[in-house]
């Protein structure tokens, strides 16, 4: 597979003289493969925007290397910029100016035939508003607008930021079923999200970002695969067992932990040797699941952001890769 | 040459343009409206009137005097010092001035004298639409860079000293086109003003050149603010930066200026201040003078020291804000973030 998009060692650091240096993005790497709906996770303050507008020309990157459709950016980015799409962050518009408008002057601009216009306003949902002045739209109506400007190219890389931001849950799901489509129909989608069962639902691969780092990528099921450690739930017939049955196991050497009805079991490769190991002493399993992982729980063990009862979690307070440590703070990092 | 023909559509679209430019030529017209109810054609009959109100003036000048001249003799006739009045020794010496110092002139309405009046008219014009076109100019690209506008054009034309560029020639554009027609319509304003209040003789082809060259100066005085008004805003990314960088330059570093130069008896103050340059862009020069010095004259008496600004100077502050402005706002465009 040809990659669309590809980022190594990118490097962006603010500099403030009363707050010291920031690395917002530490050398981070990503590949987008041609037709895939790619999503790109990462806890507030990550890199994520960031990352975007240096892939578009908007921030200037402190080193590092990127291509977009097998050309280098920034640099070539006047002769690709036509094939990209993309929405950054939340949808701004001229609020005095109706959607209609918006996009004509922005077809105008890009030299993109007239009727596009008409046929984006129709697959976003806005047809019958078009003449509305942006600022009576709902955040859902504008962020609707954005996808209609990104798509106003028909680009073959389609950029998405939060493009679920403010959509009711027929919007979401319709945003899901269209960016399904556009990949079926060869558009390659970068979707940043923070809605994760969404990205799991239509993602074929994801980069997770924490703290400017690249911190795991891949196939979603290979990510999630990676990530699930094993995991087992048991149940006995008789709970009184469940001690007995929980020595056993450890000294098999599977990691036990004891619930009130019931085992969680990790670090198992073949569930029937649990199985065996119980019935060898007579103990009788009623209930044998391996426990699927969810990109939620991934997320928040990989970027160390789930949350913990009685403590206040800071942004860019999450994991950095190649450490287990948990910095607190960016500024001075 | 798209994106030059969407900005034009973009800059015509917009409210905040319209409702200036509407409002800058209804000012104008309003500028005609009173000069047209406030003047009037001198007939025959205003010059008679006007005799009559000369004539009258004189007759109470000799009332007055002969009045004052019998107070006086009747203060001699009692022996009364001169007192605070100051009655001459003789009274026989307080005589009515002569008919001839009564100009009926005097006492003509006002009239417009096309040939005379109109070419000051056009410092206001200027003036104001030079105000209209820094706001619209700053409110064109501060409103673009405030409410994302100009981010999203940028994902559509990554070459930023092309957009920037472009926005300039459109807005630049639009304000001649604006400008050239209100002069036009200026013009020949004043001249039906003239035509119907005053008079419009005296125009030859060279007054007419000299009102063409000046209408030039205003019509790039006008593009020169203007640009400076959109380079301000592009530099801070937000209109009210201009807006309030011009307040601010004109209250600390034009009003507060002057106090200080006053106050430091400086002998030109006004060839500090921003307003003396544009003054002399338009009437190609302008004399400054210091009471103060004394310069001996031939007739005798003191001739005050003058200093003349010309329009050749006023061209090169203007194209060196120019270039500042315009430089300083295509470099951050070139080396700043778009955060």
């Amino acid at each position: 597979m040809s990659a669309v998009l590809e980022i190594e060692g990118l490097r962006k650091t603010y500099k403030s003289r009363r707050r010291g240096t920031r690395n917002a993005l530490d050398g981070f790497d990503m590949r987008v493969e041609a037709g895939q709906v790619h999503g790109f996770l990462g806890p507030n303050g990550s890199g994520k925007t960031t990352t975007l507008r240096t892939l578009l020309g908007l921030i200037r990157p402190d080193g590092g290397r990127m291509s977009v459709l097998g050309h280098q950016v920034p640099a070539a980015l006047p002769q690709v910029a036509g094939q990209i799409g993309a929405i950054v962050e939340s949808p701004q518009f001229f609020p005095h100016f109706t959607a209609r408008d918006t996009l004509d002057l922005l077809a105008g601009a890009g030299e993109v035939p007239r009727h596009r216009v008409d046929e984006v306003l129709e697959l976003v949902g806005l047809r019958d508003r078009a003449g509305d002045r942006v600022k009576t739209y709902s955040l859902g109506m504008k962020q609707r607008l954005a996808v209609a400007s990104a798509l106003l190219k028909d680009p073959k890389l389609l950029i998405l930021d939060e493009p679920a931001n403010g959509l009711d849950p027929g919007g979401i799901r319709e945003m899901r079923s269209l960016v399904r489509d556009l990949a079926a129909n060869g558009m390659t989608v970068l979707l940043s999200s923070h809605i994760l069962g969404e990205i799991q639902l239509i993602c074929d691969a994801v980069t997770i970002i924490s703290l400017g780092r690249r911190v795991a990528f891949g196939p979603v099921d290979e990510v999630l695969a990676q990530h699930s450690h094993g995991t087992v739930r048991v149940r006995l017939e008789a709970v009184g067992d469940l001690p007995t049955a929980a020595d056993l196991l450890d000294r098999g050497g599977i990691r036990v932990t004891a619930e009130p009805d019931h085992l969680m079991l990790s670090g198992v490769d073949k569930p029937a040797v649990v199985s065996r190991l119980l019935a060898d002493q007579g103990l009788y399993v009623s209930e044998l699941a391996p426990v699927a992982v969810d990109l939620e729980s991934v997320f928040l063990e990989l970027t160390a952001t789930a949350p913990v009862p009685g403590q206040h979690r800071q942004v860019d307070q999450s994991t950095k890769v190649g450490g287990p440590e948990v910095t607190r703070g960016g500024w001075g990092a | 040459m798209s994106l030059y023909r969407t900005e034009l559509r973009r800059l015509g679209k917009r409210r905040f343009t319209r409702y200036m430019a509407l409002l800058g030529l209804l000012v104008l017209g309003a500028i005609v409206a009173s000069a047209f109810v406030t003047n009037q054609k001198i007939g025959a009959e205003q010059v008679a009137a006007a005799e009559r109100a000369a004539q009258a003036h004189y007759q109470q000048a000799v009332r007055d005097t002969d009045g004052f001249r019998a107070e006086c003799e009747k203060a001699k006739a009692a022996g009364e010092a001169p007192g605070p009045r100051g009655f001459p020794d003789d009274c026989s010496q307080i005589s009515p001035p002569p008919p001839e110092a009564f100009d009926p002139k005097w006492s003509l309405p006002s009239t417009f004298r096309f040939h005379d009046d109109f070419a000051p008219t056009l410092e206001t014009f200027a003036a104001l639409l030079a105000v209209v076109g820094f706001v619209v100019g700053a409110s064109y690209v501060g409103a673009e860079w405030n409410t994302g506008g100009m981010m999203n054009l940028l994902l559509w034309r990554p070459k930023r000293l092309n957009v920037l560029l472009t926005k300039l020639a459109a807005l630049l554009t639009g304000t001649a086109v604006v400008t050239v027609l209100a002069v036009a319509l200026w013009t020949a304003a004043f001249w039906l003003v003239g035509h119907f209040r005053g008079t419009t003789t005296e125009m030859t082809a060279g007054v007419w050149r000299s009102f063409g060259l000046t209408e030039l100066r205003a019509v790039v005085l006008v593009l020169a603010v203007t640009a400076v008004g959109f380079a301000v805003a592009s530099l801070g990314r937000h209109t009210a930066f201009a807006l309030g960088g011009a307040m601010a330059f004109f209250v600390v570093a034009q009003v507060g200026l002057a106090i200080v130069l006053q106050l430091a008896g400086v002998r030109f103050p006004d060839a500090w201040l921003l307003p003396t340059y544009g003054l002399a862009w338009m009437r190609k020069e302008v004399t400054l003078e210091n009471y103060d010095a004394c310069n001996a004259s031939p007739t005798g008496g003191c001739l005050p020291d003058q200093l003349s600004i010309t329009w050749q100077q006023s061209s090169v502050l203007l194209a060196v804000g120019l270039v500042l402005a315009l430089g300083a706002a295509l470099w951050t465009m070139r080396r700043r973030d778009v955060a």
